[in-house]
């Protein structure tokens, strides 16, 4: 059964508004805002959220999956996320 | 080294003027613990809090010119008063003292204002012509030493820290808004602000001159200039310019080592305090002993360096070994003496580094400060031209490769993984043009810490724009000169001059009465470095390479071609120990008291807590915000609200 990518991306945002945003409040992060853009994560935040993901979803993280294009979305990483689970 | 304090404007009732006088100084008495001074006249009042080094017997001051007319209180040090004495004598001056003071009012009989351009020194000056009844303030190129003034009550208050003006003015006593986005944002205030509403900050290399009619001219008689791009070059060779460089440094040294009082230095392992220590040893007669940190985290220790130095110059050392717990509870006291939020832990070792100096029987130490700003040896300088390089060819993925050669000191680097690298330092380069290009990154970073701020704090400032407010406070020219002299202008104004130099140097020297000394901050080496084709200090990624070429043969080897690794100290692990908050902290940063202040989110802030309480917070973003939340709930409690429960005076220990 394919992963439920919307609670995949629950998940997500719920992590990034409370650690790195320190906030219940979604409407600061849109599924599609650019993370590195907006200043959300820098190069410590990524690992931060790798971290999480690693604990969260029992995935390992490859460094050539660690690419702005994997991590620059809530819903780039709920599509990277889903996509690892079910290659396993 | 001292500290002044005093007003002018509407005259009062003697007795409580002088009450007034002894309060202000009263504050700072950690400034000047030998002595005090005191001159009062109808609407104008000098007081001078006294910390012994030149002219030990008569050199107390204020100190007036022989007909009485002209008197003046000043912090710091005129290096080149000897000279200027033999020629104010040789022009028919008479000296009753022995101490540098004294050549400051002689210079403003003959010179008037531009008496100032004269010195070379580091210093804070309040001169009262009772004559014309004109009031002069001015200080130092660089901004080492500090000068703050404040209206209230029909008077111009004036003192060296900010607590003497609250204890004669106390409805200056609130912080104000736009001072802490400011400081949030860049690492300072801006001159002239301060983040006490009301308070302003002399700007370096400025004099304010207030007439009998209480008119104001402030003027600027000094600051970093370079030539416009493409100018012709100054020197002949890179060889002549190393020899006239080290003459130079010789000259500055010496000059420094002026002081009737034994002189000591700081080791910290890199080339510029080694430097200094060799030109010590190699040119001058004075003995000199050093003083260094030690961290029991090997991420920030450079003991290794330092140990190497101490072996190759012979110097009678020591060692300050710095835990994380010691830095946390330095931390209340630290900010009591920087009177402005920090978002970095690392003046708190220093303030105990200044302590065993203190302990060792010292007051003056010579110190490596101001390299990093004159040769250009930040990693803020090559990251910028790696930016500025890569940006000519966005497409190019070798360019951006050249970040990886930085940072490789840091645990969490930013370039360890280049893809993400080139994302981070990407970022900006529509900025490229700006004179604020090489410090977008950074000031990204630190402003994360103002998605803190309650929604309270964010309506008082109001919609604002950090870049383009930057830029306002600019000179008009500085798009005319090279890339790099912008970025150095830049970092000598608001990392510098703004933190470096007061946070982490004045204010945590004079915590323990220590005076420190910067040789490479003369301004003849200044204006020296600034006339160099950039190529000469960043030579392709290397930094301070003409300074390299100065001190060779002075250092060892490996010291002179060491990379630049800042000085830093762990940042919130300091505050927690085996997962469990010091008290202060637990109690600063409760719910409550983080509502009652009206700073910042209550709600964010536990969230940042609870992070760093678990140790999960190891980005610097996190870190600096931690910090800088930490330092302004403290100053809010030590110098807003224990203020108004407690006498000034107690605020001075």
């Amino acid at each position: 059964m394919p992963s439920d990518l919307g609670h995949i991306r629950d998940k997500v945002r719920g992590y990034i508004l409370q650690n790195l945003l320190f906030t219940d409040d979604a409407s600061q992060l849109p599924d599609d805002v650019s993370l590195l853009e907006r200043g959300i994560i820098d190069s410590t935040g990524v690992l931060e959220i790798v971290m999480y993901l690693e604990e969260t979803f029992g995935i390992k993280v490859k460094d050539s999956d660690m690419l702005p294009e994997n991590f620059d979305r809530v819903d780039s990483i709920a599509r990277f996320v889903a996509r690892t689970v079910d290659a396993k | 080294m001292c500290a002044i304090a005093g007003f002018v404007g509407v005259p009062g009732r003697t007795v409580e003027d002088r009450a007034t006088l002894e309060r202000m100084i009263g504050t700072l008495s950690h400034r000047g613990p030998d002595g005090r001074g005191f001159h009062l006249d109808a609407g104008i009042g000098l007081g001078h809090a006294r910390l012994s080094i030149i002219d030990l017997a008569t050199g107390d001051q204020p100190i007036f010119t022989p007909d009485g007319t002209v008197c003046t209180v000043f912090n710091g040090e005129i290096f080149n008063y000897v000279e200027l004495r033999e020629e104010l004598r040789r022009l028919g001056h008479r000296f009753h003292t022995a101490s540098d003071t004294e050549v400051i009012v002689h210079l403003y009989e003959r010179h008037g204002d531009r008496f100032v351009e004269h010195l070379n020194g580091q210093f804070a000056i309040a001169l009262w012509d009772s004559k014309r009844r004109r009031f002069v303030l001015a200080r130092d190129r660089a901004g080492i030493r500090p000068l703050y003034h404040a209206t209230a009550d029909g008077r111009l208050w004036f003192a060296s820290e900010i607590k003497a003006l609250l204890a004669a003015a106390p409805s200056l006593g609130a912080l104000d808004p736009r001072g802490l986005v400011e400081t949030f944002t860049f690492w300072g205030p801006v001159d002239p602000d301060s983040v006490f509403r009301g308070v302003e900050s002399l700007p370096p290399g400025h004099l304010l001159a207030i007439e009998a009619d209480g008119r104001r001219t402030l003027t600027r008689y000094w600051d970093w200039t370079f030539p416009e791009q493409g100018s012709a070059r100054p020197f002949d060779s890179i060889e002549d310019a190393t020899a006239e460089l080290r003459n130079l440094l010789v000259d500055a040294v010496r000059l420094q080592l002026r002081a009737d009082v034994p002189v000591g230095a700081y080791l910290s392992g890199g080339l510029d305090s080694s430097g200094i220590v060799a030109l010590i040893r190699g040119f001058t007669k004075t003995p000199v002993r050093t003083f260094s940190i030690a961290f029991e985290d090997a991420e920030f220790d450079e003991s290794a360096h330092q140990q190497a130095m101490v072996r190759h110059l012979g110097t009678d050392h020591t060692t300050v070994l710095c835990a994380k717990r010691d830095i946390g509870e330095a931390f209340p006291t630290l900010i009591r003496h920087t009177e402005a939020p920090v978002l970095r832990t690392a003046p708190a070792p220093l303030m105990l580094l200044s302590r065993a100096v203190r302990a060792a029987g010292y007051k003056v130490v010579l110190t490596g400060e101001g390299a990093d700003e004159v040769f250009a040896g930040y990693d803020l300088f090559k990251e910028a031209k790696v930016r500025r390089f890569w940006a000519r060819q966005p497409e190019s993925t070798w360019r951006p490769k050249l970040l990886g050669r930085l940072y490789g000191y840091l645990e969490h680097s930013p370039v360890e993984n280049a893809a993400f690298a080139r994302a981070f330092f990407g970022q900006g380069r529509e900025h490229i043009d700006r004179a604020i290009f090489a410090h977008v990154p950074r000031w990204t970073t630190s402003q994360r810490a103002l998605a803190f701020l309650s929604p309270e704090l964010k309506a008082a400032v109001g919609p604002w724009d950090p870049l383009a407010f930057y830029e306002a406070r600019l000179p008009q020219d500085i798009l005319r000169w090279t890339p790099l002299a912008r970025d150095q202008y830049v970092e000598a104004k608001s990392l510098m001059a703004a933190y470096l130099l007061s946070s982490q140097g004045d204010r945590v020297a004079m915590a323990n009465s220590i005076e420190g000394r910067f040789p490479y901050l003369d301004h003849r080496l200044i204006e020296f470095a600034n006339r160099l084709p950039p190529q000469w200090k960043i030579r392709g990624l290397t930094e301070k390479h003409i300074l390299r070429r100065a001190l060779h043969g002075l250092l060892p080897d490996d010291i002179v071609t060491r990379t630049k690794q800042p000085y830093r100290a762990p940042d919130a692990q300091s505050f927690f120990a085996g997962g469990e908050p010091l008290d202060f902290v637990a109690d600063l940063l409760s719910a409550g008291r983080v509502r009652a202040a009206g700073y910042f989110d209550a709600a964010a802030v536990s969230r940042l807590f609870e992070k760093c309480r678990a140790g999960r917070a190891t980005g610097f973003a996190d870190n600096q915000a931690f910090v800088g939340i930490l330092s302004t709930m403290l100053l809010d409690e030590l110098l807003v609200r224990r203020r108004e429960r407690q006498p000034a005076e107690s605020l001075s220990t």
